[in-house]
Order: structure tokens, then sequence, then C-alpha cells
């Protein structure tokens, strides 16, 4: 509860702070100090089960150490981008304020999505989650690109929007308990009853499009690749863990009791995703849209969690959120400083920026999910998950088939990085901040931390129900 | 006595020893520091692991386990039975052969070198020492990244392409094992604590895993999601299309590495994994593996009789030999499995031997081809020498140490098929007729432009060599040691079929 109101103030704060503050770089400044304020704060809840606000919210919002767990790595993770891509936010324009006012918003609606107990609540983070994307996708004003990637998002983004009250209205209606509160829905006995299961579809579809899952994907590599960089790593990881937080926690409160009705429909998007996703960024030259395309091969491994639905895969989540944001914001980062965005552009760059070929190799791996970093086991739980479940066994040897198709491209920049010489050695290195190196530093670690130790963030999913 | 301390046992030092070392490598600047620094190590550790023969017991399968991650059950669980003393002690002795042998090869960045190759030793002496199947798994990944760093950096024109097809083939294959360790934890039962509290749900402990009681059905399939992944290691037809370009491509220390210990990698978790978890599906399937097996022998010895190029001669050679290590462990026979035991040791120090060889030769005339090269002894008579030793012990000739192992091996074959015995038995004649075609074509008749200016090896290369030559007539004489320490291992993985 700390975090939806502390991000919704520390929002109006920036935003007002705007039109006071003409120098760039102080809102990098205090969102960074913001934010920390709102992770403390949600440690605090986390840690003694009380926010600082008692409010009668009618349990129309519900927290558990669950979903505060979850908060804390989206919160984490923010501040880990914020410190390492923060400064990169001058580079797009001149609001600089407005543009940390929309993630501090972004955040509140991620906070949202994460504790509602009724569709409405849903409904309403999930808007607060995308209304300032569609702003800040478009804002590199000037850049075609951008502009295009901004009106596709808009319009896919309030079509599945659409899509999600329709579904919501035919539960409301189809749902003899008359209330939007998820556990409160019917959904029947063995059967479900004809509205609501036109309305779960009509749910999973929407869902299925804000996270990006094959078929409903897209949107996702022109969107990621026109928006600017900054804001495509902000979207691309902490943005779509959210929206599966919501997903998941949506379908397992509505309807986990059914789920054999509907694990088929996730079989099929979780197959589609895997195979699309993997199989396409490996056809991709520019560095940009393979971690689109990533992204999307990513999603097809989080959906086991859908698959699942069981204790290891809530571990497995949050494993999976937290492995999956720390490195792509990490590799993002990178990404940003180079001049080139294309495969070749990484070429030789292990002897221009040692320290950057490295961490960006430890990210890369974690992608991968090779052991001793937190991507392996990430997919790890995941897999676990899945076979705790039982059902469609072959969905698990796909997945890790797809998991080594995902080597050839994570591997590539590897190899140009590390076994190709550079094209040009006249600009043979660039300046780097040393405290830009130093956060890499300490995103890598926190990698590998979590990629022998676990249970250092596990252990909080149970500390009280 | 089975540890040193309260704290530290011998297989930590084996594990822990060369990761710190590698680590420290990374930071050193000057190429004579960083060199003497790994020879150093490299012959510490080996003193550390033959001191370990002497003080760690058979019954070290059922050692504490250091808790790691809880909530799974997994643990940092390590011990040295037979099979694990003979590999640690492989892996101890080969890294100092391989960094005195290679002491004069330059590479660029050799601080990073020895570092990947001290990581590497780490890798496989955790594949080796590990009892928790989680913690294998982990090993046997960090065993191949540093290998992959080396072998795309520091080999030959078409290095980056072959080393990752070799580690496309062996991810694929360890994440195929990863779907089968996972279902097998999932079956484990519940792990309790001395108070009778439930600590987690399943287990990774070897225990455990030898506990279980899987169905027909379920040993069936899972048996291949393992075997794949150890066959594509070792590698078994027909899994070994990586093996002949990885070994042509890759720096000549790292070939060593690869052929020498890696390999047996998968021999080890065949004989640790495979056949004691899935005795029933063993028994199903032994036809089909040593069918592989046999047929890979004959195959790559028909194609090594072809080959022109030394390093992918003895790359195919390679291939045939651990195909029959692979038929033998499957057919389960106990004079068979002692066979393979002595025989992963002596392959291991033997191909090292020809590498150094074949590493000289391209160096000095800077080709491969056996038909290009002639006349080598008359130019070095030392090195022909030594070379002829360790080729008798590669057709496994009586008094070499290569006889008793293939012997012992062909006796187990015997005992499940006199035909396959016979089928098999034709790849020692293939054998004679490639390694002799070779000697004869290589350092017999006339020099040419090329091996004119042939010069002999350095003292350095001298003395590995005739340690490895030494160690032939030894073992081929006196191979009692070695049956001595695997005795009790052979005897726990055949009591699973009884």
């Amino acid at each position: 509860m700390n975090a939806i109101l502390l991000t919704a103030i520390w929002g109006v704060v920036l935003m007002l702070a705007g039109a006071f503050i003409r120098n760039k770089r102080t809102p990098v400044y205090l969102a960074i100090a913001g934010l920390t304020g709102i992770l403390v704060a949600n440690c605090i809840e986390l840690k003694t089960g009380e926010a600082f606000f008692i409010m009668d919210v009618k349990d129309m919002l519900h927290t558990n150490s669950f979903n505060l767990t979850f908060l804390t790595v989206v919160l984490g993770c923010t501040l880990i981008f914020f410190l390492l891509s923060g400064r990169d936010f001058e580079k797009v324009g001149v609001n600089v304020s407005e543009y940390f006012a929309l993630v501090f918003f972004v955040l509140c609606g991620i906070s949202i999505a994460a504790t509602f107990n009724t569709l409405l609540m849903l409904f309403i983070g999930i808007e607060i989650i995308s209304i300032p994307l569609f702003i800040l996708t478009g804002s590199d004003k000037r850049n075609l690109k951008s502009n295009e990637a901004a009106l596709k998002y808009f319009l896919m983004g309030v079509f599945s929007t659409g899509i999600m009250l329709m579904g919501i209205a035919f539960i409301y209606g189809g749902n003899d308990s008359g209330s939007f509160y998820i556990n409160h829905i019917n959904a029947g006995a063995g059967k479900m009853l004809p509205m609501i299961a036109i309305g779960m579809v009509l749910l999973m579809v929407s869902m299925s499009f804000k996270v990006s899952a094959a078929p409903f994907h897209f949107w996702t590599p022109d969107v990621y690749d026109g928006a600017p960089a900054v804001f495509t790593s902000f979207m691309a990881t902490i943005v779509k863990v959210g929206a599966f937080f919501a997903f998941i926690r949506l379908f397992e409160n509505s309807f986990g009791k059914v789920q054999d009705q509907w694990q088929k429909l996730i079989v099929i998007l979780t197959a589609s995703t895997l195979l699309i996703g993997n199989l396409t960024a490996v056809f991709q030259q520019s560095v940009k849209r393979m971690l689109a395309y990533s992204s999307i091969a990513q999603a097809g491994f989080m959906l086991f969690a859908l698959f699942a639905m069981n204790e290891k895969a809530k571990e497995g989540l949050i494993l999976y959120s937290a492995a999956y944001s720390l490195a792509t914001i990490g590799l993002f980062a990178i990404l940003v400083k180079m001049k080139d965005y294309t495969v070749e552009g990484f070429n030789g760059l292990a002897k221009q920026q040692p320290l950057l070929a490295l961490t960006a190799t430890i990210f890369l791996l974690s992608l991968t999910g090779i052991p001793l970093t937190a991507g392996f086991l990430a997919k790890f739980y995941m897999l676990m998950a899945a076979l705790q479940n039982g059902h469609h066994k072959w969905l698990v040897i796909l997945a890790v088939l797809c998991a080594a198709i995902s080597a050839f491209y994570y591997f590539r920049i590897i190899q140009a990085m590390y076994f190709r010489e550079a094209a040009n050695k006249e600009n043979d290195s660039w300046p780097i901040s040393a405290s830009f190196k130093a956060m890499l530093v300490v995103t890598a670690a926190i990698i590998i931390l979590l990629g022998i130790f676990p249970d250092i963030l596990l252990d909080w999913i149970y500390y009280y129900i | 006595m089975d540890k040193l301390s309260a704290w530290v046992t011998f297989p930590d030092l084996l594990i822990w020893l060369p990761l710190v070392a590698g680590l420290v490598s990374f930071t050193l600047q000057k190429e004579k520091q960083v060199k003497l620094w790994s020879l150093a190590i490299s012959v510490i550790i080996m003193v550390v692991s033959v001191t370990s023969l002497f003080y760690t017991n058979n019954h070290a399968l059922n050692a504490a386990p250091w808790k790691w991650i809880t909530s799974l059950g997994a643990g940092y669980t390590i011990g040295l039975d037979g099979l694990g003393r003979i590999l640690t002690l492989l892996t101890a002795v080969a890294f100092p052969l391989i960094f005195g042998s290679t002491y004069r090869n330059t590479y660029k960045d050799s601080n990073v070198f020895y570092g990947l190759m001290l990581l590497t030793q780490a890798g496989l002496m955790g594949v080796f020492c590990t009892l928790d199947v989680l913690a294998f798994y982990f090993f046997w990944e960090l065993a191949l990244i540093p290998v992959y760093f080396l072998c795309s950096r520091w080999g030959g024109e078409k290095r980056i392409a072959a080393t990752f097809k070799f580690f496309i083939y062996t991810f694929t294959g360890s994440l195929l094992m990863l779907v089968g360790i996972i279902y097998l934890y999932l079956q484990t039962a519940p792990v309790y604590d001395n108070a009778g509290t439930l600590i987690s749900q399943h287990s990774f402990s070897i225990s455990s895993m030898y506990a279980l009681h899987l169905t027909g059905h379920q040993q069936n399939w899972l048996f291949w999601l393992f075997f794949i992944a150890f066959a594509i290691k070792m590698p078994v037809f027909p899994f070994h299309t990586w093996q002949p370009d990885t070994y042509e491509q890759a720096p000549a220390a790292a070939t060593m590495v690869l052929s020498g210990v890696m390999v047996k990698m998968g021999i080890f978790a065949v004989l640790r994994w495979l056949i004691p978890v899935f005795p029933l599906a063993t028994i199903q399937f032994e036809y089909v593996v040593i069918g592989l097996s046999v047929f890979g022998m004959l195959y790559a010895s028909l194609i090594a009789m072809r080959q022109d190029d030394l390093k992918r001669l003895v790359a195919y050679a390679s291939i045939a030999h651990i195909g029959l290590m692979c038929a033998a462990i499957f057919s389960i026979t106990q004079v068979g499995m002692k066979g393979v035991m002595i025989q992963m040791f002596s392959h291991g120090i033997n191909i090292i031997g020809m590498w150094i060889v074949v590493d000289h030769i391209e160096k000095q005339t800077g080709v491969r081809k056996i038909s290009q090269l002639g006349g080598i002894a008359r130019r070095a008579p030392v090195l022909t020498l030594l070379l002829v030793v360790i080729a008798l012990a590669n057709i496994a000739l009586p008094l070499t140490n290569a006889f008793t192992g293939e012997f012992m091996m062909f006796s187990g074959l015997f005992k499940f098929n006199i035909w396959v015995t016979a089928a098999a038995g034709l790849s020692i004649i293939f054998a004679a007729v490639y390694t002799l075609k070779m000697i004869q074509q290589v350092f017999y008749g006339e020099t040419n432009v090329l091996t004119d200016g042939f010069s002999e090896i350095g003292w350095r290369e001298k003395t590995v060599l005739s340690l490895i030559v030494a160690f032939i007539f030894v073992m081929g004489v006196f191979p009692q040691p070695v049956f001595d320490l695997t005795r009790d291992t052979v005897t726990t993985i055949l009591t699973r079929f009884k």
C-alpha cells in the first residue's frame, strides 16, 4: 500500500518540480532519492506487515508477503535502472522531470496491478501502466519511428483494453454474486458457465497483448524498436513483469479452480511464444530488435508460471522477474552507450571497454540460462514448476530446446565482443563514467549472488501470508 | 581419516585451489609470472591429489552436506570414492603435463588464457567430486564455459564456428539432462532433520537418487535424456560430429584438456549417474548403446585411415577408443568395468602425449598434412622414439598400459556377445593400420623442404614425454594399484544389477 501512494505522490512532485527546475540533472537525483525512499517504505511494509497509512479500501486491494516481495523486486530493479540509465533520460528530450514523473506513475500502476482484488482495480492498474507508456514511447518527438511506435502502441493498447473491459463485463454479467471481487467469481465446478468462459478468454487475450505473448505479440518489436532505448529498457522489463504478475494473480485467484479447462490454451500460448520469439530473434541484425524478440522469448518461459500455478511457480516468477529485468536493464544500459546498435557495433568491445564486455557477458549468460547466474535458477524453477504440475511434459522439452536456440543470438554478441576485431580502430575507447561502471558491476554481482543463493530473495515470499 | 580438518576436506582443496588460483591469474601482468604461477599451482594440486589417495576411504559417498539452497534440498556435498579419485588424479596429473609441455607457446593475454585453464580444472574437479546432482549440473556447465572462451579466442581460423558447434551440442544435451534431473528430483522422498522436522520436500543428493524406485517406463525415457547429454560429451556415434572440428581448431593446450580429461566427464557421468539410477533401462537398451558404440568405433577407425590431417586422425582415433569404453560399460561385467577404470586413466595420459607431438610438428613445420611430412626421425630421433612408444600404446600392444585396459574391456564385451566383440576387434586392426601408416609417412622416409629444418624437442617436452612413456610401461606391467583403488566403485555399480 505504501508503494501505491508514495509513487503517485512522488510522481506529482516530480511533475511540478519540472516547472521550477531548469537544471537537467536535479530531476535525476530527485527521482533516485524518491525511489530509494519508496523502496525502503515497501521493505518496511514487507517486514512489519503494516503500511504507513491505514485506509479502508474495502479489500479492493490486498497485500501479502508474495506481492510485496514482487513489488520489492520491481522497485529495486527500477532503482538500478535509474542508477544505470537515469542520466540517459537527458538525451531523449528536454522534459526530464516529466519522464521521471511518468515512470513513477507507471510504478503506481504496477503496484495496483500487483495487489488488485477486484476486476475494476485490475483495469485501473493496467490503464495507469499503459497511458504513461504511450507518452514515453513517443517522447522522441522529432523521430518518425518514435511517433509511429507511439501510435501503434496506443492503438493496440486501447484495443486490448477494450477487449479486457468486454471480458470484465461478461464475467460480471454471468456471475450470480453480482460483484467484481475476483475471489467471488463463481466459475462453476467442473464445467464453466458459457458467459464466464467467454469473459475469461477475452481477459486472457487482452492480458496476452499486455505481456506480448504470441500470437498477440506483433506490436512488440516495432514499439520496442521505435521507442527511445532507455524507455524500451523500462517497458521490456519492469512493465512486462508487472503485467505478468497481474495476469497470474488474476487467473490464480479467479479461475484457479478450473485450471484444467483453460490450461490447454496456455499451452498453445506458451509453445507459440517460445517458438516465435526464439526463432525470430535468431535472424535479427539490430541488437535492440533482437532484445525485443528476446523479451518475447523470455515471456514464453514466464508463461510457465501460469501453466503450472503452484508454489514453485510463484518462487520462479519472483526469481524470473529479478533475473530477467536485471540482465536486460544492464544490457540496454550498455546498448545506449553504443554508437552502433547492430551486432557488428559490438565487435571488439572487449578490447576497448573490457569491463563493459565482461558485465554484458554475464548478463547474456544469465539470459541464456547458464548456471551460477540468476537466469539459470529462474528457468530451473519454471521447469520444475511445470514438471511438478505433471501435464504436457513435452512442453518442458520444447522449452529447453528453445533455450538452446536462444544461445545462438545471445552468444552472437559475446562472439562479437571477444573474438572479432573492431572495424574502425580510430576511436578506440570512449569515456564511460566510473559510477556507471560500478553500477554495472553491482548489477552483475546481484545476478551472480541470486544465481547461487536464491533463498535470500525467495524466503521473503513466505515471511507472512 | 577423511578430512584434513573439521572444515576443509581433500575434495574441497581440489575444487577451490584451481578456482582461486585461476581468478588470481587474471590479475597477473607478466607472461612469465602467469606461466610459473599456473605450473606451480597445478603441481601443488597434483601433490594434494596424490596425497588424497592415501587419506580418503571408499565410503566417502555418504559425506555430510553443507547447506546450499535449503528450500530445495540441494547441498554442497562432496566426496571421493574410487571412481572420483582416479579421475581427480587424472585431472591433477594432466594439467602439469599440459602446462609443462606447452610452456614455450606464447599467447596474447596469457593471464586470461591460464586463468581460464585453471577455471576449467576447477569445473572438472567439481564434476568428479560432487555428490549432489544439482551441484553436478553446475560444475558440468562451469567446465564448459571457460573451454568455450579458450577455444574461440585462441584457436585456429575457423575456431569461432567450430567452438560454437561444440557449445550448442553440449548445451542442448545438458538442458535435456536438466529436465531429467528435475523429474528425478520430484520423485525423491522428503528430507527430515534429526529432530524429525521437514527440511525440504525433495532432495538432490546422490543417496536419494540411488534410493529411487522408478518404473521401467519412467526409466526408459529418462535414460535417453541423460544418455544423450553424456553421449555428446564422450562422444559416441552419432553425437560425435562436433569433436574432430573442435580438436582441429582449438589451441593445443585446450585440445589436450578436452580429449584427455573432459571426454572422461561423459564416461564418469554414465558410471556415476546413469547406470546406477536407471538399471532397468540400462539392461533394456544395452544392445542399442553397444551397437552405437561399436558402429562408431568402426566408422571412426575407417575415417581415421583415410585422414590426411594429423589432428583429425588423432581425433577420430579418440572416438574409437571412447566407443570401446562406452561399450564395455554397458556390457555390465566386472572385468569390463575394471578395464574401463584403468583405460580412462591411461587414455587420458596417452592422448596428451600424442597431442604434444602433433603440436610440436605443427609448430615446427606449419602443416598438419601427413602427405606433406616425412623423415622427421632423421632430425628428431628422441621425439620419434618417444612417439613410437605412445603410438604403440595407442594400438594397445602388450606391455603398454592400454593393453591391460583394452584386453579387459574386450573380455567384458566377449561375455556379453561374441559377434559384437569380433566386430569391435576389427578396430584394433584398423588402429594398427592408421597409426603405423602415420608413423611411416611422417617420421620415416626422406626429408623434404618442410621437414629439413626440423629441430629436436626441448627439454621440457622431453621430460613430459619421458614421464608419459615411463607411465605407459609401469601401468602396463603393474596395473594393480588402479584396480585396488576402484574395486569398491565397480562392486557398488554391479550390485545395482543384482
